[in-house]
């Protein structure tokens, strides 16, 4: 009995302290000794490696060249200048991607944005959703580069967040501001939240700094300068989106960051640079893309196919999960755009025409203006 | 009154004890209220008189209106809920005011008003305990050794909260109460100031704080192991040869070289308690006033190392970077 209880005495604080993940962990050194350089993982919390679907068919070089789609079709705004029979390979894809038929959504296959009496029509809020995302996916394969590494055939499809679903399963809108009395007040954060690994630090990092262009920096120099004047609640809400990248990408924050000094980018990993575009990518595509639909996304309860906006009515948008989806490289790094030349490259520089049947009029130009502005820049 | 230690296994019952008489100008005891086997078995096993005096009733009460302020602003965040209360407990704050308020007085309740009303009854129920602590030992003759610990911890709790909010004209730098959000704010906190790893007070107060609990185990473990010559009897013990006092040095002077006296252990013990919380305090001070990088500082003044550079580049100062 006596053992029992010297056994209890230890094993019970031991098995307290251990936390929550049990078993041996895999760790890789990624730095000097003695600077806690070290990627450390689970390997039964690892999140799984999506799937990559086959393509349609074989895409082959001759279905490359012929008549246009543009000539062959009507309304075709975009992937005009690709041939008939890669747009069709393409359009079947698609269909795979974001509503594949025979699955329980609703009007699942072509009639999910489609017409099927007139094919050409935008009649349906979803193919003028549909559009802007193939502008979205071509800017991104063609502009955000950096984000790739400057690799061959790296990029996005509609796969890469869709995964089968229309909406992608990792999103976020603007959190319902807090009321101005103590009731219900959680000040923006204190709330065990999964957005921010269930810590109490403000849970939408995602407004002002994935949305916004707030600056995301804290750090200052030696001493105090008239610049350094970062709060800790703005350094609080840095480490909540921190928190969003590392959980996102199923990382430390040694896989981008030397922890003696999380600012400095002279002994910061070179991870740390791609994670940089990677932000302003998304910035890009929440403001220029996504959020510039504008009343194109249906009011919640009046869409055809269910919510498309948050609580607080802006429409749903993408974060670093929405591609990572736990994984460092989004599909363990699989160069999908390889079978899928239509989506990468030959970005249009031509600002979209407004959609034939104009649900949303005063939407169209806005997006158009939106486009040229950020196709070069700023210094 | 029999003698009693912790090592003792009999727990003596008799006559409660009321204690040595008290001078003039003071209050009445509580007390005693009898003997708990339960205590006796930590120490003693008497409990009571309690002296508890205008400083005590007066440090409990505003002690009390603080906690209510802290608890029923928490409550009031979960919408009253006690389930969710309890559920959310670790997570739930009273944060102190944003930083559009500055260092003023002029904050409304419910934007941070109430953490400036928290931590004001929490100083003055800490500050007259720390007042209480010293009237108690003047009246029994002793030193104020233990109001000066006390008040090396305090220093801390005020500059924290108080003094550096107000050297950096913001109460937003101050702590907010709460479990997870105190130990996010020390995160965030760190890593603002660039790695208080290495602020060089920081580091002496985890010498103190890690010293203070090595000198407490050698000085327990030394009187546990001279107990049977009855070695917690120190002071009595100290001129004599072969006592468990003479054995308690030697046993040190023979591991060590060297042995503290049965006196200055306790001086060691203190000083190091002491200093934990006065070095903390100034590092804290240090921090956003006179040093903004840790890091930096470090690097610049010899004390850390610069690790060869990783050939990264800071993207933003690239030309023709994004926003």
């Amino acid at each position: 009995m006596n053992a029992l209880n010297k056994l209890v005495a230890i094993a019970l604080p031991a098995l307290l302290l251990a936390g929550c993940e049990l078993g041996m962990k895999e760790q890789e050194q990624v730095g000097p000794r003695g600077t806690a350089l070290v990627l450390i993982s689970d390997p039964d919390s690892k999140a799984k490696v999506g799937e990559v679907p086959a393509p349609p068919y074989e895409l082959t070089t001759d279905m490359l060249t012929g008549q246009k789609s543009r000539e062959a079709y009507q309304n075709v705004q975009v992937l005009g200048d690709v041939s008939v029979d890669e747009f069709n390979y393409l359009m079947q894809a698609m269909t795979n991607w974001v509503a594949p038929d025979g699955s329980a959504i609703k009007d699942a296959g072509c009639n999910y944005c489609h017409n099927p009496e007139n094919m050409a029509s935008d009649e349906k809020y979803t193919k003028v959703v549909a559009r802007k995302m193939l502008l979205m996916t071509r800017k991104v394969n063609a502009e955000w580069v950096p984000h790739f590494a400057g690799q061959q055939n790296a990029g996005v499809t509609c796969w890469t967040c869709h995964r089968g679903q229309p909406v992608p399963a990792y999103n976020w809108s603007t959190a319902v501001p807090d009321p101005a009395t103590i009731a219900g007040n959680k000040r923006g954060g204190n709330t065990p939240s999964k957005t921010v690994a269930y810590s109490s630090l403000a849970y939408d990092p995602f407004t002002d700094y994935l949305a916004g262009k707030e600056s995301i920096r804290v750090g200052g120099k030696a001493f105090p300068t008239a610049a350094s004047n970062a709060s800790i609640q703005s350094t609080e809400k840095t480490y909540g989106l921190m928190m969003h990248i590392s959980q996102g990408l199923g990382v430390n924050c040694s896989y981008c960051h030397n922890s003696n000094n999380f600012a400095k980018w002279e002994d910061s990993r070179p991870q740390r640079v791609t994670a940089w575009y990677g932000i302003r990518m998304v910035r890009d595509i929440n403001n220029n893309y996504i959020s510039a639909l504008g009343d194109v996304w249906p009011a919640n309860g009046k869409g055809t196919y269910g919510n498309r906006r948050g609580p607080h009515g802006d429409p749903l948008k993408v974060n670093c999960a929405t591609c990572h989806q736990g994984v460092n490289k989004p599909l363990g790094g699989y160069k999908m755009l390889k079978d899928y030349p239509a989506l990468k490259g030959s970005y249009d520089t031509a600002p979209a025409p407004a959609p034939v049947v104009a649900e949303a009029p005063a939407a169209a130009p806005a997006d158009a203006t939106a486009e040229t502005a950020t196709q070069k820049p700023a210094a | 009154m029999a003698y009693q230690n912790l090592f003792t296994q009999v727990q003596l019952r008799g006559e409660l004890e009321p204690g040595v008489p008290l001078g003039p100008h003071n209050d009445a005891r509580i007390g005693p209220f009898g003997t708990s086997w339960l205590m006796g078995k930590l120490g003693g096993a008497q409990l009571g008189p309690v002296y508890l005096g205008s400083l005590g009733v007066a440090s409990l009460i505003a002690g009390f209106i603080a906690i209510e302020i802290i608890g029923l602003n928490m409550a009031a965040s979960v919408n009253w809920s006690p389930i969710q209360f309890v559920r959310q407990f670790f997570w739930l704050a009273l944060e102190p005011p944003p930083a559009k308020y500055g260092f003023t007085a002029n904050v409304p309740l419910n934007d941070g008003g109430w953490w400036i009303a928290a931590g004001f009854f929490l100083t003055a129920s800490i500050l007259l305990w720390w007042a209480r602590t010293y009237v108690r030992a003047k009246e029994l003759g002793m030193g104020t050794h233990v109001a000066w610990a006390f008040g090396s911890a305090i220093w801390l709790y005020l500059v924290l909260g108080f003094i550096r909010p107000l050297m950096m004209g913001s109460w937003a730098e101050a702590v907010p109460f709460g479990i997870f959000p105190h130990l996010d704010w020390t995160a965030a906190f760190s890593i603002r100031y660039g790695n208080l790893f290495y602020n060089p007070f920081h580091a002496l107060s985890i010498v103190f704080l890690y010293g203070s609990t090595l000198l407490f185990a050698m000085h327990g473990a030394t009187i546990l192991a001279v107990g049977r010559y009855g070695g917690e009897r120190e002071i009595e013990q100290i001129t004599d040869r072969g006592t468990a006092s003479e054995r308690a040095a030697l046993f040190w002077r023979w591991t060590m070289g060297w042995n503290a006296t049965m006196e200055s252990i306790h001086r060691w013990a203190w000083w190091f308690a002491v200093l934990t919380t006065l070095t903390g305090g100034i590092g804290i001070l240090l921090t956003g006033t006179v040093v903004d990088n840790w890091y930096l500082w470090a690097v610049q003044h010899g004390f850390a190392l610069e690790y060869p550079a990783t050939g990264v580049i800071d993207p933003s100062t690239l030309p023709g970077a994004p926003q």
